[in-house]
């Protein structure tokens, strides 16, 4: 008889690696397929991975792992036009340990984990594209990748957002742009004591900073900020069909050279060297966008299933994909026990994400999508705040107006009346 | 549309690698298609220009394989495929 897989995994980011490790570790025989040079090659992320959720998913992991530095500091900008409020947090939460949130670089992470996982005993061929799903009777066989014939109970889907993998098998349609941002970013170059310096760091402590407003010129979206070791990861989100439609045509790398040049940035990364540029588009769509997760002999995990969302104060993906891959794989391991692959028998996968953080924080934020379509958020107030801002901290030569009168020019009746309406809608998130 | 400051000399920074063929083609007969534009616009690496005959023309060369062309435009515009394995761009921080 031909060799046969328990499972054949497509795509060594989180969701698969976290699939692979979990078949490898209960002894299943797995096969990881991955495009590109090594596990992390083609990845992208802000970012930053926040360890409470999986922790226990995966004990044996993160005492080693190529983390860059502890998030002890959270800061929010609003952006207007020539200037900004900030928020700055920091909390002695944030400061102990085990610590809630690392910034890492993925092309670090990611491959690390994959050499765990083949510690494990996973079977990882990169440099390996899979073309096309092998379906026999609408039932998912194996994959064809680069000219071979691969076969295996169940095929775990982890290719990523596109997921075409996913289209092939019928679970879902090719994405619609209202659904979907783009980030892109740089890594700058930069001593560490610079910048700890900068940032009023110690040590690996790291900060984390958000930013909206005119980053994204009125678009859905915002700029980040993550702290490496020894360099920052830059960078913007935007919605795609508002980078496509407007509000104000703009070529998206225009907003990222711009949002490097504002002053509240260029003195962050003063000195810098940027040595990398990438892109990757992100599933925003919440619940109400995730594909079908299982069919016969198959599974969809990760950005494949749609797991990503954007709450406007964070972006989250990394976990869920870690976290899918895992409830994955014990589906799995629970088919093979029962010798049924069906679709009936991985219906396991469903059951166990329902339970899981995963879809209960789908579920808590399942209004967020279209209360962050608000474009009011991301032009309109960034600049009221600032303008209120100016006015109260402005002292003219002659008399100071008094403060409320000051702040209540800004806020008519109907002015009050759109923001309550606008908050309510907030307030769902 | 003008080329974008400096944008060639940041996708330099990248690690790319050859691929025989390349991955995302544009339809024949799309070239002036209205969705096809919208990749002017989209493209992180402002990989889609608009010449003056109205057509909108693709370097594959730089190619960041982030997905949004084909979100933005659609399959019906272009063909749209990773690139071979081992091919393309190789992130070294990601
Ligand atoms: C700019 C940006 C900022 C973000 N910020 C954060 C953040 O701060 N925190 C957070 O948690 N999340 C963040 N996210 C989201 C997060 O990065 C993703 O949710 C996460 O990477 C998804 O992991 P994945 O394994 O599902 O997919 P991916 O990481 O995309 O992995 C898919 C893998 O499949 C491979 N592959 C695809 N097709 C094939 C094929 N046919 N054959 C073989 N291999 C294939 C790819 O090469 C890749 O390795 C951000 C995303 C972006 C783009």
């Amino acid at each position: 008889m031909e060799e046969k897989f328990d499972a054949i995994v497509v795509g060594a980011g989180l969701a698969g690696l976290g699939a692979a490790y979990t078949l490898a570790q209960e002894g299943l025989e797995v096969l990881l397929l991955e495009r590109g040079d090594y596990p992390g090659s083609k990845n992208v992320t802000g970012g930053r991975i926040y360890l409470n959720p999986i922790r226990d998913l995966f004990p044996d992991l993160w005492k080693k792992a190529p983390f860059e530095r502890h998030i002890t500091q959270e800061g929010v900008s609003v952006m207007a036009g020539q200037r900004s409020l900030n928020i700055s947090y920091r909390g002695e939460e944030l400061e102990a340990e085990p610590y809630q949130s690392y910034s890492i670089l993925r092309a670090k992470f990611d491959r690390w984990i994959s050499k765990q996982a083949e510690r494990k005993g996973v079977m990882l061929v990169s440099r390996s594209r899979v073309d096309d799903l092998i379906i026999e009777n609408g039932r998912v066989e194996g994959v064809y990748a680069g000219g071979d014939e691969l076969r295996s109970h169940v095929v775990i889907a982890c290719d990523g957002v596109l997921s075409l993998m996913a289209e092939k098998a019928g679970l879902r349609k090719p994405g619609s742009a209202g659904q979907y941002g783009v980030g892109f970013k740089e890594i700058i170059e930069l001593d560490s004591a610079l910048i700890n310096e900068r940032f009023g760091l110690e040590g690996d402590e790291g900060a984390a900073r958000l930013f909206m407003g005119e980053v994204t010129r009125g678009k859905f979206g915002g700029g980040f900020l993550y702290t490496n070791k020894d360099s920052i990861s830059l960078g913007v989100v935007v919605g795609i069909k508002d980078l496509m439609e407007g509000p104000a045509a703009v070529q998206a790398p225009v907003l990222l050279d711009d949002f490097k040049q504002r002053p509240e940035i260029a003195r962050l990364i003063k000195g810098g060297e940027t040595v990398e540029y990438s892109a990757h588009v992100i599933p925003e769509g919440g619940l109400r966008a995730l594909t079908k997760l299982s069919g016969d002999g198959i599974l969809v995990a990760g950005d494949a299933a749609g797991f990503s969302m954007n709450i406007g104060v964070t972006v989250r993906g990394m976990e869920y994909a870690l976290a899918s891959g895992y409830y994955a794989a014990q589906a799995v391991i629970q088919a093979k026990a029962r010798e049924d692959f069906s679709a009936a028998g991985l219906a396991s996968y469903e059951a166990m994400l329902g339970d899981s953080f995963v879809m209960q924080d789908f579920k808590n934020f399942s209004e967020a999508p279209e209360a962050l379509e608000n474009h009011r958020i991301y032009s309109y107030y960034p600049e009221l705040i600032g303008n209120v801002m100016r006015d109260m901290y402005s002292v003219p030569a002659g008399s100071k107006a008094k403060l409320f009168p000051t702040v209540k020019k800004y806020l008519g009746t109907g002015e009050l009346w759109a923001m309550f309406k606008d908050m309510r809608k907030v307030m769902k998130i | 549309m003008s080329e974008i400051m400096g944008l060639k000399a940041k996708l330099g920074l990248d690690v790319f690698k050859h691929d025989k063929e390349p991955h995302i083609k544009i339809k024949p007969g799309m070239e002036k298609d209205p969705r096809l534009k919208r990749a002017v616009l989209v493209c992180p690496a402002g990989l889609y220009e608009e010449n003056q005959d109205g057509e909108v023309e693709l370097t594959i060369d730089g190619c960041l394989e982030c997905g949004t062309c084909r979100i933005a435009c659609g399959t019906e515009v272009l063909e749209w495929y990773y690139p071979t394995g081992g091919a393309g761009v190789q992130f070294r921080f990601g």
